[in-house]
């Protein structure tokens, strides 16, 4: 394999993995929200109870 | 699990199979391009997600006029989910480009009709979630956002066009029109957007999920300093 075909390859590489880490970059913050929102339930939820327990 | 949630795995799992064999077959089996080699396998993946990307933004358009006669918020919650996951398959399509460029063309990036009119789009898409988190009331940030999404799409179609309108660096359209591509890299190309497209629609329901959420939240909230 010459030098400017092991370069294309090796950009080939590059792009492919641009790809994915976008995606996963994308879900990783869709999970971060998910906690948060789950937090946020929680949170809520306890200040109802204890309104309801006043 | 509720049948979201099932449809969502299902369709995720699919996806994923579908894309490890188009991999497999894309490296092992489809030849090299004649003239750009090992790096031209990147179009199955700039091209479909540029074809995502724009059904995302064509779908968030019609999200917005609908919101705006029927004033539901669960189209604003559709129009902020596919706007957000149209987004996320711009950028691949906008870092895959580049890639490419800096084989082909020798540069990172040149200001191109399609290239920059691409970038602007993605800028102005991007400026609508601004904008959602600028407005604190729900209804007056979905009926802004629904007005900016219809005024956003009218961007779509030129940079769709932008290549057959102005003299462009950019290679001109390879599934239709004189430069047609092989059969064979054609089959994997559209072979390649169907994950992509299962991908973005398990994207958009989670994301979609995730506004409900957060809706019942505000909701319960208000309740509770209501008392």
């Amino acid at each position: 394999m010459s030098d400017s075909e092991a370069r294309n390859f090796q950009y080939l590489a590059y792009g492919l993995i641009a790809c994915w880490v976008i995606l996963v970059a994308y879900v990783l913050t869709l999970a971060a929200r998910g906690k948060r929102l789950g937090r946020q339930l929680e949170n809520v939820q306890r200040m109802m109870e204890d309104r309801e327990g006043k | 699990m509720g049948m979201r949630e099932k449809v969502m795995v299902v369709l995720g799992a699919v996806a994923a199979m579908l894309l490890t064999r188009n991999i497999w077959v894309m490296l092992t089996q489809l030849p090299d391009e004649a003239f750009q080699g090992a790096i031209f396998r990147i179009i199955f993946f700039h091209v479909p997600a540029a074809f995502t990307c724009f059904l995302c933004f064509f779908l968030a358009l019609v999200a917005g006029i609908v919101y705006l006669a029927k004033k539901s918020l669960q189209w604003d919650a559709f129009a902020v989910s596919v706007t957000e996951v149209g987004l996320a398959f711009g950028a691949i399509n906008l870092i895959s480009g580049m890639i490419w460029a800096r084989i082909i063309w020798g540069i990172w990036w040149t200001w191109d009709w399609r290239l920059t009119s691409m970038l602007v789009c993605w800028l102005l898409y991007a400026g609508y979630l601004v904008l959602r988190r600028a407005v604190e009331e729900t209804t007056e940030r979905a009926r802004l956002g629904a007005v900016m999404l219809i005024l956003n799409f009218s961007v779509v179609p030129f940079v769709f066009f932008s290549i057959k309108w102005f003299r462009t660096q950019h290679p001109q359209p390879v599934l239709f029109g004189e430069g047609k591509m092989d059969g064979i890299y054609r089959e994997m190309l559209y072979g390649n957007w169907v994950p992509l497209l299962m991908i973005a629609a398990v994207l958009v329901l989670l994301r979609m999920k995730q506004e409900n959420q957060q809706r019942e939240i505000d909701a319960l909230r208000r309740a509770a300093h209501s008392f």
